[in-house]
């Protein structure tokens, strides 16, 4: 039987506390540059287009879209899928799927952010809608 | 300003061994750089240049002076398994430059003996660690958008691993030897979706280690002479998550850099290295590197087409890291050693692709899902 998952601790950083610190509250946070209008994942202090100063938290819906995925069928803490969503708002992010039938997963699938538990900070993670 | 013909590969040499628990690792570095340097006709004493990368204990200094150098160049460049091609490059600049004559590169490690270090992390640390990205599914991401954008099948991708262990059979170092059939390698056991265990390469200790050097200094040796006459480096990474497209690697980058420095295209290229830490790894590099169409990569390696003496394009004569060795994770060094080979003449007979004057050696580095790095390097039989 494989061991439950537990997932590290985020370690933070001045750059990125207040991400940290929404998700807490429960609230998904991306970056957007009010110089160029673009949206990044995962936050930087400086935009990595126009490389602006002017960048802003802005709330995402926690919604978006599955680009890619795998299943990895055998870890030590059992078969988990890795992926790529694009959220609605552009920025696409590395994550887990989760709380669903990882077998029935689909590129272009609707998922919503769901956050699970660390010993600091919560994580997000997706779930098909 | 180019490096087309300025640095020659004098010497090469591959460790034969795949499996040592009985030798350090800096052992290992030690016995491929000796190797290469035997290979060459030169002694330890006439390097002046050296390049290692993230699997040299240590990093340079304790390199340097373990192995009892005295050099006036050295380089760190560390980009995971395409390390060495960009070394290559680099030593090449160096050698232009007159910043050095001779320089060595060296690879070794033992992660079938013992599990590697992890790797070091950046900014992204927290925003991808939890996730577990490991080689076999950021490969598998790829796969699974690839096959998604394009049809691409896994019989395709299975084309691979049957043309690798065509030739592995011949070398009597290779890990898997035995010629394996389509059905084989769709009926190997389900990794991480979609790519099965045959899709995937081996883990071996080992290594390997080049000599580069001057045209003259070259041409005072007695090897075959092949020559450096392109080069090119690139990095992609998620940039922000803007334009996501893992369907395409930095070989999009690198590839042309090359060909164009080297000033022939890939309709030219007699023989090919391609880094083949997985299938899907291969198919993507050769419709990057302008092989074939971005998407017509399963159509291009299927049937035997990278066979050597059945195929256009003969691959990886050695078996490749799908079946041959992958030492240290890092196949970039063993892909410049069989180009080096067959510009020689020096690869198995039975692979020896005829007349072969124009190869390619190229690779990735990194996780081809998540970011990663690629070097191309053009070699010429001078």
């Amino acid at each position: 039987m494989a061991e439950a998952r537990k997932y590290p601790a985020p370690q933070g950083n001045p750059e990125t506390a207040p991400f940290w610190e929404a998700a807490k509250q429960g609230k998904f946070l991306i970056k957007r540059c009010t110089a160029c209008g673009e949206p990044h994942y995962f936050p930087r202090a400086i935009c990595p287009f126009c490389f602006s100063d002017k960048t802003v938290w802005e709330e995402s819906s926690g919604e978006g879209e599955i680009y890619t995925f795998s299943l990895m069928r055998k870890s030590p803490t059992g078969p988990y899928a890795i992926g790529w969503v694009t959220l609605k708002e552009g920025p696409s992010l590395q994550t887990n799927f989760v709380d669903c039938e990882l077998e029935k997963l689909k590129i272009g699938q609707k998922v919503k952010v769901v956050f699970k538990p660390t010993d600091g900070s919560p994580l997000p993670f997706f779930t098909p809608v | 300003m180019t490096i087309k013909g300025k640095a020659y590969i004098a010497g090469i040499y591959e460790h034969p061994t795949r499996h040592a628990p009985d030798k350090s690792t800096a052992q290992l570095h030690a016995e491929v750089a000796k190797g290469a340097i035997e290979d060459a006709g030169l002694t330890k004493a006439d390097i002046d240049g050296y390049f290692c990368a993230g699997d040299a204990p240590g990093g340079l200094w304790p390199m340097v002076d373990y192995l009892g150098l005295r050099v006036r160049h050295m380089d760190s460049t560390e980009t995971g398994g395409c390390s060495y091609l960009i070394h290559l490059g680099h030593a090449a600049e160096a050698i232009a430059a007159g910043k050095c004559s001779i320089a060595l590169i060296t690879l070794a490690g033992k992660p079938r003996t013992g599990v590697m270090p992890p790797r070091a992390q950046g900014a992204e640390a927290d925003f991808e660690t939890a996730y577990g990205a490991t080689t076999h599914n950021a490969y598998g991401m790829c796969a699974m958008r690839h096959m998604h954008d394009y049809g691409t099948t896994s019989e395709q991708l299975a084309w691979i691993k049957v043309a690798a262990s065509h030739h592995a059979q011949y070398n009597p170092h290779a890990m898997l030897k035995d010629v394996v059939t389509v059905e084989d390698v769709l009926n190997s056991p389900m990794i991480s979706d979609p790519l099965r265990r045959l899709d995937c390469c081996v883990v071996s200790d080992g290594g390997g280690a080049l000599i580069v050097t001057t045209p003259e200094i070259a041409r005072s040796l007695k090897k075959p002479l092949v020559r450096l006459i392109g080069h090119g480096e690139a990095m992609k990474g998620p940039r922000g998550g803007k334009d996501l497209d893992l369907t395409y690697s930095a070989g999009i980058w690198s590839g042309p850099r090359a060909f164009e420095e080297a000033g022939v295209t890939p309709k030219d290229i007699k023989y090919a290295s391609i880094y083949d830490s997985f299938t899907i790894t291969v198919l993507m590099q050769l419709e990057d590197l302008g092989f074939c169409k971005k998407g017509e990569g399963g159509k291009f390696v299927s049937d035997g087409n990278l066979i050597s003496g059945v195929g256009k394009l003969p691959f990886n004569t050695d078996g490749g890291g799908l079946c041959s060795n992958h030492p240290v994770n890092r196949g970039g060094i063993t892909k410049i050693i069989e180009a080096v080979r067959q510009l020689r003449g020096e690869a198995h007979p039975k692979v020896q692709v005829p007349n072969c004057d124009l190869a390619i050696a190229h690779g990735t580095g990194g996780l081809l899902g998540v970011r990663h790095a690629a070097s191309t390097c053009i070699l010429e039989r001078a």
